[in-house]
């Protein structure tokens, strides 16, 4: 007992392992939630992507009409085959 | 992506307070009187080491099953198990590194156990660069497969390396190694903190796999996804 060795002081290597561990087992789980949380983003895009279009409920089309004479009362005429052979 | 399931809730909780119970345990366990403190690695170092192996050896079963049955599922079951055990293995490899230097004088030798799980650990790093170069799912998967069925026999490799070749490593459980340096014997109180390590981190484990699991379910769906808006 008299020429026993003291234990040497070992700490600072334990402290690094344990660091480590905790540290890699972090980034490891960082890395699981950052991955998934862009993959939903991903996910919701998609689905925006995928769905079909919206159906938009039809507008009365506009009637194109011959423009007026100038100078004349008379409302325009609507173009009709006829009118735009009659045309120059 | 779907709700967490109430249980996978609960044993997220549960693995964080067996990390921090393990912990405790580990840094109250008797100091060893030769190493000191450093030895206090040990107990993270032999729970990560054994979680990983099971689950490189669970992957290679569910290779086997998807050679069998060609269903995804068991890929994506393959994968989460190597990612996991992948990160529990280089922790293992940094604590015995870090052990190394005060016990041996050296970070790193040349040792069969050292060797072998260097060896273990670069195989599955090449698992990932495999699976990245190849598009097409069956593909890879069918590769992937294959691969790992192979790979996995490194971990029994790793894991009798102090059993079967003259070695430096001490074998601490299970046997007597006349050339071993830097072994003990456990007290009582250290068996407790051992054993409580490997529940510890088994719970983690199988806690990170899961998680893993859902994210490879979430990531088939995008690129199932990806396919039908694309076409």
């Amino acid at each position: 007992m008299f020429f026993q060795e003291p234990t040497p002081d070992t700490s600072g290597y334990m402290i690094a392992g344990y660091a480590i561990t905790f540290l890699v087992m972090a980034l490891y789980v960082a890395s699981i939630y950052l991955r998934s949380r862009n993959l939903n983003k991903d996910m919701s895009i998609l689905r925006e992507m995928d769905e079909p279009a919206p159906v938009q409920a039809k507008a009365p089309s506009p009637v194109k009409k011959m423009p007026a004479k100038p100078g004349s009362n008379k409302p325009a005429k609507p173009v009709t085959k006829r009118s735009r052979k009659k045309q120059p | 992506m779907q709700a967490k399931p109430l249980t996978l809730r609960v044993l997220d909780i549960v693995a964080i307070l067996a990390l921090g119970i393990a912990t405790y345990m580990a840094l109250n366990a008797p100091t060893e009187r030769v190493m000191g403190e450093v030895q206090k690695v040990f107990y993270f170092h032999i729970g990560t080491a054994w979680t990983a192996l099971i689950g490189f050896i669970l992957a290679a079963v569910f290779s086997v099953v998807y050679l069998v049955t060609k269903d995804l599922k068991w890929d994506r079951l393959q994968l989460a198990s190597i990612e996991v055990s992948l990160v529990f293995f280089l922790i293992t490899i940094v604590l015995g590194s870090i052990w190394a230097r005060p016990a041996w004088n050296t970070w790193w030798t040349w040792d069969p156990r050292l060797t072998t799980a260097a060896v273990t650990e670069l195989i599955y790093i090449a698992y990932f660069m495999l699976r990245q170069g190849i598009d097409d799912p069956d593909r890879r998967a069918r590769f992937g497969a294959v691969y790992a069925l192979i790979g996995g026999l490194s971990a029994p490799i790793t894991f009798f390396a102090i059993r079967l070749f003259r070695t430096i490593h001490p074998v601490v459980i299970g046997g007597t190694n006349p050339d071993a340096d830097g072994g003990f014997s456990m007290t009582a109180d250290m068996r407790t903190a051992f054993f409580f390590a490997l529940f510890a981190f088994t719970i983690i484990f199988i806690d990170l796999f899961w998680n893993r699991i859902r994210l490879g379910d979430l990531q088939d769906k995008v690129e199932q996804l990806k396919l039908r808006v694309t076409n």
